[in-house]
C-alpha cells in the first residue's frame, strides 16, 4: 500500500518552523510517505547555512491544528465561492508533539494548505493501522463470534499468515478453557492489533532506509545468545545451550537458543514451559563469574486457583541449586497481586514445592500506571508557568522518580543476593517481558564491568531486551502526548494495550548510575538519548517487532539495517563515548536515597519547558531536532 | 577552661545517620577549648568547632549507652552514644556552655593563630580594597562622587564610612533623606554599570507611614535618576511582599508613593522576611534529616518547606533588577525593610549577573565584602555568633550562596570558583575563626579592632585556590556580553545535596568528575612545560649545529619528533591516571551502606529455622 495517493498537499513554500529555545526557520515543507521534510532557504532570513529537518512521521505522537482568521473563511457550501481563492493573510499553525518529547510548531501560510498538511500527516501516521483494521475486522468478527470456532482451524488459518497474530493466538488457545465471552472479545481485539501491527511493520521506514555507508545484513549481532554462552562455557560446565525452542514452538517470545542447566532434558523444558506464562520457562540471564552464582528469569508459574504443581519445573529450578543451597525468587509484584494472579491462572512458587527458594516481593509499577506517570511527568515539564510548589507537587505526584528508585533498589537487591549472599536468583513478574527484564538488565550493569562498555551495553540490550522478547512494537507505539486523544477515541471493544515506559525507565536508571559513577560507564548520556529516540521511531530495524519470531517472519534482519551497525561506525561511535571512562572492575553500588535520585533533564529536557535559552547552531547536514537537546551552558 | 570537666571519653560510638542497621564507628571523644574531636579506630578524625554547634540534645538512655545528638550550623549532624551517662552529661553541659559565647572577645578568631607575622596580617586585610573596586566600576565620575557625610558614622551607623552618591546630592539632601529612612540608611550606590551608565542603589524603607513626605528624599531619588543620562526613569524595587510593606505603614514606615516622586516606577518583588526563611529552613532540615525517606515524602517535604520557592523568589528579583539595568539602561533603587537582608541578596546577585568580575574567585570575595560586610548585613545576629535573640537568626546569606550555586549549575563554564568555594565560605561565616564576618557592621568591627586582633579569611582561601577552581571555567565564555540570563523556571532549581548533606558521604556521587578534570589539567600543564623545555633545548642544539641543518629543520613542519618520543616525566608504562589514586577509589560504594540492604541483613543473620525466614518474608512484603 502506498500512501502518497492519500497525501493531499505534498509541498508548501515559506513555512515557519519553530521549536522551543531555537530561532525560527523558514523554508519549504514537504511530506512523503515516511518523512516530514523542511529545508530552509539557504542564505535567506539571516540563516548562516541551510537547515534541514527530517522528521519521521512515525515519531509524531499527536497533531494539533489551529487556523487563524477563521472568520474570513467561507465554506463553499454556503456561499459557493471558489475554494481555490486564497484569502490573503489567512494562515494556520500545526503543532506536532513527537514521541521523543520534542514539540515542533509549523506556521503555514494559507489555511487550506494547513488543513491539508495536517490531514496528510494524520493519514501517513494512522493510515497503516486503519487499512490493517478495515481489512481484517470483518473477517475476524465473522469468524470469531461463534464461540465453538475458537479452537478450530479457520481463525487459526487467518492468523498463520501473520506472525505476531499467530503468537497471540496460540497463547490464547492455551488458556482458553477459563475464558469467557468478554475475554474472547478482548482476545479478538488483541489479534486485530497484532494484525495491523504486522501489516504496518513491513511498511515502516526501516524497510526502506538504505544508508550508503552500510550494507544490508551487516552488523546484525551474530547469535548473541550463543556468544554469551561461549563466555560462560569457559568457566563452568553446568550450563548448556538448548535448541528446544528452535521453531519457536515451546516459547514464542524466546529466541531459538536459550541457556539452561546442563542436567535438564529437552522434554523437561517443554513440560516446564507449559507451566509458565507464555511458555517462558526459567533460563539463564547472567552468570556471576566471581562466585559462580546465576541469575535466571522466567514468566510466572501457572499455579492457578487449584495450586497446580509441575514436577519438571520444580526439577529445573532444583537443578540450579546444590544440596543445602538457598536461592532467592524476586517477584516484581506485591505479595497481594501475586496471590490475586492465581485467580486468572497465574501465581507464584509456593514454599512447599520449592523448599530451597525464598521468595521476595518487590512491587514495581508497570502498565498503565507507569505510562500515566510518564505522561504526568512530561506534562509537568512542559508547563513552564508552574510555581515552585506546584512543580514539586507535580513532580512528586507523577511518581516517576519513585519508580526509578524502586527499580534501582530491586536491581540492587538482586545484585546483592548474587554478590554478597552468593545465592542464585530467579526474577519474574507476570509475563516476564517487562519488569523482569528491567531488573535483570539493571543488575548486570551494576555487577558486570563488561556491560558497562559501549559494546557490552549493546550486547546487553540485544540479549536482555530484544532477544528476550520485550514487546517494543507494542510498548513504543505511543508516547506521552497522544494520551488525551486516546482517552476520547479508544473504542470500548478495542482497548489499546497498556503502553509501558519500561525501556525508558531502564535508560533513566542507567543514567542515574552514570551520574553516581561518572567514570565507570564507557558510553555517554548521548547514547542513552539516542536509544530512547530509536525505540520510538527509528531508521533502523533493531527495535522493530515484539520478539525474535516476528522478526524472523518479517525478515527484519534481511531487509533493514541494524542500529548497532550504524553506531559502530568510527565517526558515530566517537559521539557516544564517555571521555572520562576508565575501566572499573568493582561492583557499582548506587545510593538510592531520594536526595541522590535526580530528574534526568536530558530526557525530560527534550520537552520544551526545560530548554534553556541558548542552543548551538547546527550544520546543514545535521538533523535539526536532534541538536535541540538541552545542554547546560 | 572552666566549663570542661571531662576531656576524654573512650569507647564512644558514632552512629551513621542514614544507615538503618545502626552501623557505627567506635572511638575516643576529646573535648578541647575550641573543638570537639572524635578519633575512630582507623585514626580518622572528626573535628567539630564549638562555634559550629547549633544545638545539643541528650536522648533517653538506651542499653548501649547515652545518645548525644549534635546539630551544627554547617548542617552536619553527629549522633554519639556515650557508654556512661555521667560522661555524657558532663560533655552535654560543657558543650552547652562552650557553644554559647557572650562576648566577642571569647570567639575563636581572637585566639586563632595561623602563624602569620604582623605584616602578613596587615597585608591580608588589605587584599580586598573597596575603594579600588569602586574605581574599577568607574566611579567617581561626572555623575557620582565619594561622599564624606558618613565619615564618622554620624549619619548612619550601619553603613561604611565611604559612600558614593550622585554629585547633585548635597549634604543637606543626604542628611534629610537619611532622616526619612529607617535606621538612617539613605540611598547610596551599590554597583555602577559603566556601559549603560546605570546604577544599582540601595537603602532602607522610607518612613512614609500613610502620608508623610520628605522633599530631601524626593530630591535624592531625583538626583539618582538624573545621574543616569541614558534613561530618565528609575525603578524602585521593594523586595518585600506588598502585604508586609503595607503593614509597615501602620508603624510609620512603608514604601514610596509614586505620586510624590517624579520619574520612578515602583515594584514589589515579594521575598519573604527572615522569620519565614528561618522556619522554612527548619522544615527543610527536618525533611532531609529523616531516615528511610521515600521519594514522594522527600519531594512533598521539600514542597512544604517552601525553601526552593524562596530561592527562586530571590533569583527572580535579581533577574528583574538585571533586566531593568541591561535592557532599559535604567537605574534601580533596591530596598526592603532595613535594607541589609533582602537588599543585600538582590543587589549582590544582580551585580553577579551583570559583571563577570564577580564570577572570579577574587571578585566574589570583593562582592561579599562590598554588599554584605561593608553595608552591614548583621552576620553576628543572623548566624548567632553570640548568644542572643533566636528570632534574629536567619539563613539569608546561605540563601545567597545557594542562589549562586544554582547559577553555577546553569552556567557551568561561567564561574571561576566551584561548589567547594561556596561551601568553604559558608563554613567560615559560622566558624568565627576569621575576623571578616564578626560583628554586625563596620563600626562595630572597628571598635573590636578586628584588623589587629584577628586574621582575614580571604588570603587563606587564595592560598589554597587550586581547591576552589572550576576546571570548566572559560573566561571567554559569552565574549561580547558579560551578562548572564538565567532561566528561572521551577525545574531549574535543585535541592543542594552537597550543602545539606555535605557530611553524609554515602549520598554523594561515588566518583568526582571535577577532581579528575583538575588532575588531568594539572598533568596537561606539566606536559606543556616539558614541551617548552624540550623546544628550548632543540633551539640551543640547532644553534650550535651549522646553518644548513638549521634551515632544513625550520622547513619541516614538526621540528622535533625524535626528542619528544621519550619525554622525561612520562614513562611509557605509566597510566595517565594512577589507578590507586585517591580520586579513583570509589568511596562508600558498598552494598551495606545503602538502604536496599536492610532486608538482606535481616536475612543474612544466622537463622536456625525456616520460621525466622518467614519473618523476613513478612517484612519484605509489607
Amino acid at each position: 500500500m502506498e500512501f502518497s495517493e492519500l497525501i493531499k498537499t505534498a509541498t508548501v513554500e515559506s513555512v515557519l518552523l519553530s521549536c522551543a529555545g531555537q530561532p525560527a526557520v523558514k523554508g519549504t515543507l514537504c511530506i512523503t510517505s515516511h518523512h516530514l521534510l523542511l529545508s530552509s532557504c539557504p542564505g535567506g532570513e539571516g540563516q548562516p547555512s541551510a537547515v534541514e529537518l527530517w522528521l519521521l512521521i512515525r515519531n509524531v505522537d499527536a497533531v494539533e491544528k489551529r487556523v487563524q482568521n477563521v472568520g474570513w473563511y467561507q465554506p463553499p457550501r454556503s456561499s459557493g465561492s471558489p475554494r481555490g481563492n486564497r484569502l490573503a493573510g489567512s494562515s494556520g499553525t500545526i503543532t506536532l508533539r513527537c514521541k521523543d518529547l520534542k514539540v515542533l510548531q509549523l506556521e503555514i501560510p494559507g489555511m487550506e494548505e494547513c488543513l491539508n498538511i495536517a490531514s496528510s500527516i494524520e493519514v501517513s501516521r494512522a493510515g497503516v493501522q486503519r487499512v490493517g483494521r478495515s481489512r481484517w475486522l470483518p473477517t475476524v468478527f465473522a469468524l470469531g463470534l461463534p464461540l465453538t470456532w475458537v479452537n478450530t482451524q479457520p481463525l487459526g488459518c487467518v492468523c498463520t499468515g501473520h506472525p505476531s497474530c499467530q503468537t497471540l493466538w496460540e497463547e490464547a488457545r492455551m488458556g482458553f478453557a477459563e475464558r469467557t465471552f468478554p475475554a474472547f472479545l478482548q482476545l479478538c481485539s488483541a489479534v486485530l492489533q497484532a494484525l495491523s501491527s504486522v501489516d504496518s511493520v513491513m511498511m515502516m521506514y526501516p524497510f526502506f532506509h538504505r544508508p550508503q555507508s552500510l550494507r544490508l545484513e551487516e552488523g546484525w549481532p551474530r547469535l548473541p545468545i550463543e556468544q554469551h554462552f561461549q563466555q560462560i562455557a569457559t568457566k563452568t560446565t553446568q550450563w548448556r545451550l538448548s535448541d528446544v525452542n528452535q521453531d519457536f514452538a515451546v516459547c514464542p517470545t524466546y529466541p531459538p537458543a536459550v541457556i539452561v542447566p546442563a542436567a535438564v532434558s529437552e522434554e523437561t523444558l517443554r513440560r516446564a514451559a507449559r507451566f509458565r506464562q507464555g511458555g517462558r520457562f526459567p533460563v539463564l540471564s547472567y552468570y556471576h563469574t566471581r562466585n559462580g552464582t546465576v541469575m535466571l528469569r522466567s514468566g510466572q508459574p501457572l499455579t492457578g486457583p487449584n495450586r497446580k504443581r509441575c514436577p519438571e519445573d520444580e526439577m529445573l529450578l532444583g537443578s540450579v541449586l546444590d544440596e543445602g543451597e538457598r536461592g532467592f525468587i524476586i517477584d516484581t509484584r506485591s505479595a497481594q497481586t501475586a496471590k490475586q494472579a492465581r485467580m486468572t491462572g497465574g501465581g507464584t512458587e509456593p514454599k512447599s514445592s520449592y523448599p530451597q527458594w525464598k521468595r521476595l516481593h518487590r512491587p514495581l509499577e508497570r502498565g498503565r500506571p507507569l505510562q500515566e506517570s510518564f505522561i504526568k511527568l512530561v506534562e509537568a515539564c512542559n508547563d513552564a508557568s508552574l510555581g515552585m510548589d506546584r512543580w514539586l507537587g507535580r513532580l512528586g505526584g507523577c511518581r516517576w522518580l519513585s519508580h526509578v528508585k524502586a527499580a534501582l533498589s530491586t536491581a540492587c537487591l538482586a545484585a546483592q543476593c548474587l554478590d554478597r549472599e552468593e545465592s542464585c536468583v530467579l526474577v519474574h513478574g507476570a509475563e516476564g517481558t517487562d519488569t523482569t527484564l528491567l531488573v535483570t538488565a539493571l543488575a548486570q550493569v551494576i555487577l558486570d564491568p563488561g556491560c558497562r562498555t559501549l559494546k557490552g551495553f549493546q550486547e546487553l540490550l540485544e540479549r536482555e531486551w530484544i532477544q528476550a522478547g520485550h514487546p517494543f512494537h507494542l510498548r513504543c507505539a505511543r508516547s506521552a502526548y497522544s494520551h488525551a486523544r486516546l482517552k476520547q477515541e479508544a473504542p470500548p471493544l478495542l482497548p489499546f494495550p497498556a503502553k509501558k515506559k519500561l525501556s525508558l525507565l531502564f535508560l533513566d536508571c542507567v543514567w542515574q548510575l552514570s551520574r553516581q559513577f561518572p567514570f565507570s560507564l564507557e558510553f555517554s548520556e548521548g547514547l542513552l538519548l539516542t536509544l530512547f529516540d530509536n525505540a520510538y521511531a527509528s531508521d533502523y530495524g533493531t527495535f522493530l517487532c515484539n520478539n525474535e519470531k516476528e522478526r524472523c517472519l518479517c525478515k527484519v534482519k534481511e531487509n533493514t539495517h541494524s542500529l548497532w551497525a550504524w553506531l559502530d561506525q568510527p565517526e558515530e561511535r566517537k559521539k557516544y563515548l564517555n571521555p572520562l571512562y576508565s575501566p572499573n572492575l568493582l561492583v557499582i553500588w548506587p545510593s538510592v536515597e531520594p536526595q541522590s535520585i535526580q530528574l534526568w533533564q536530558g530526557m525530560a529536557g527534550a520537552a520544551p519547558g526545560l530548554s534553556q535559552p541558548t542552543w548551538t547552531a547546527c550544520s546543514s547536514s545535521a538533523c535539526f531536532p536532534s541538536c535541540s537537546r538541552t545542554q547546560p551552558r | 577552661m572552666e566549663h570542661i570537666r571531662t576531656t576524654k571519653v573512650e569507647h564512644v560510638k558514632l552512629l551513621d545517620r542514614f544507615s538503618t542497621s545502626n552501623k557505627s564507628l567506635t572511638g575516643t571523644l576529646y573535648l578541647t577549648a575550641t573543638h570537639l574531636l572524635f578519633i575512630d579506630a582507623n585514626q580518622r578524625e572528626t573535628w567539630i568547632l564549638h562555634h559550629h554547634i547549633a544545638a545539643v540534645e541528650k536522648l533517653p538512655l538506651t542499653t548501649s549507652g547515652c545518645p548525644l545528638v549534635i546539630q551544627c550550623k554547617n548542617f552536619r549532624i553527629v549522633h554519639f552514644v556515650v557508654p556512661r551517662e555521667r560522661d555524657c552529661h558532663d560533655i552535654y553541659n560543657s558543650l552547652l556552655q562552650l557553644s554559647k559565647t557572650a562576648k566577642y572577645e571569647d570567639l575563636y578568631a581572637f585566639s586563632y593563630n595561623p602563624k602569620q607575622n604582623e605584616s602578613e596580617q596587615v597585608k591580608g586585610w588589605q587584599l580586598i580594597d573597596l575603594a579600588e573596586e569602586y574605581k574599577r566600576m568607574g566611579v567617581p565620575n561626572d555623575y557620582w562622587q565619594l561622599s564624606d557625610a558618613n565619615r564618622d558614622y554620624k549619619i548612619c551607623e550601619t553603613y561604611p564610612r565611604e559612600l558614593y552618591v550622585p554629585r547633585t546630592a548635597s549634604k543637606p539632601i543626604i542628611v534629610g533623606s537619611s532622616k526619612f529612612r529607617s535606621k538612617g540608611r539613605f540611598p547610596v550606590l551599590s554597583y555602577y554599570h559603566k556601559d549603560k551608565k546605570a546604577a544599582i542603589c540601595r537603602c532602607s524603607q522610607p518612613l512614609s507611614g500613610f502620608s508623610a513626605r520628605c522633599l530631601e528624599d524626593e530630591h535624592m531619588l531625583q538626583a539618582i535618576s538624573k545621574a543616569n543620562p541614558s534613561n530618565r526613569y528609575m525603578y524602585v524595587m521593594d523586595t518585600r511582599p506588598k502585604l508586609n510593606a503595607m503593614a509597615n505603614r501602620a508603624a510609620g514606615k512603608g514604601y514610596e508613593n509614586e505620586d510624590n516622586y517624579s520619574n520612578i516606577r515602583f515594584q514589589f518583588v515579594g521575598i519573604e522576611n527572615i522569620h519565614v526563611m528561618r522556619s522554612s529552613l527548619q522544615k527543610l532540615l527536618e525533611v532531609s534529616g529523616t531516615k528511610g525517606l521515600s521519594v514522594n515524602d522527600f519531594l512533598s517535604g521539600l514542597e512544604n518547606s517552601g525553601w526552593l520557592r524562596h530561592i527562586k523568589a530571590v533569583l527572580d528579583a535579581a533577574v528583574f533588577l538585571v533586566k531593568a539595568v541591561a535592557v532599559e539602561s535604567a537605574s534601580v533603587l533596591v530596598h526592603c525593610s532595613d535594607g541589609w537582608d533582602r537588599t543585600s541578596q538582590v543587589c549582590s546577585l544582580g551585580a553577579l549577573l551583570l559583571d563577570s568580575y564577580y564570577r572570579t574567585i577574587k571578585g566574589f570575595m570583593v562582592l561579599i565584602e562590598k554588599d554584605w560586610i561593608s553595608f552591614g548585613h548583621k552576620f553576628s545576629d543572623r548566624c548567632c555568633q553570640l548568644d542572643g535573640d533566636p528570632k534574629e537568626i536567619s539563613p539569608v546569606f546561605t540563601q545567597f550562596l545557594e542562589s549562586v550555586w544554582n547559577l553555577t549549575e546553569q552556567f557551568p563554564q561561567a564561574f571561576e570558583y566551584n561548589e567547594a568555594f561556596l561551601l568553604q565560605i559558608h563554613e567560615h561565616v559560622h566558624s568565627c575563626q576569621f575576623g571578616n564576618f564578626l560583628g554586625n557592621c563596620q563600626k562595630e568591627r572597628e571598635e573590636l579592632k578586628l584588623k589587629e586582633k584577628t586574621y582575614s579569611l580571604w588570603p587563606f582561601l587564595l592560598d589554597e585556590q587550586k581547591k576552589y577552581q572550576n576546571p570548566l571555567y572559560k573566561p571567554s565564555f559569552s565574549p561580547n556580553l558579560t551578562l548572564l540570563e538565567p532561566n528561572t523556571v521551577s525545574f531549574n532549581f535543585k535541592f543542594w545535596r552537597n550543602m545539606y548533606h555535605q557530611f553524609d558521604r554515602s549520598m554523594h556521587p561515588r566518583q568526582s568528575v571535577y577532581d579528575l578534570i583538575m588532575d588531568m589539567s594539572e598533568q596537561n600543564k606539566q606536559l606543556e612545560e616539558d614541551i617548552k623545555q624540550l623546544e628550548a633545548k632543540i633551539k640551543q642544539k640547532s644553534g650550535q649545529s651549522d646553518a644548513v641543518l638549521l634551515k632544513e629543520r625550520q622547513q619541516s613542519a614538526h621540528p622535533a619528533p625524535v626528542m619528544l618520543k621519550t619525554p622525561p616525566c612520562f614513562k611509557k608504562d605509566q597510566p595517565l591516571i594512577p589507578l590507586n589514586d585517591a580520586v579513583r577509589t570509589i568511596e562508600g560504594s558498598n552494598a551495606a551502606d545503602n538502604r536496599y540492604s536492610e532486608f538482606m541483613e535481616e536475612l543474612s543473620k544466622a537463622e536456625p529455622a525456616i520460621v525466622s525466614l518467614e519473618y523476613g518474608v513478612a517484612r519484605m512484603t509489607c
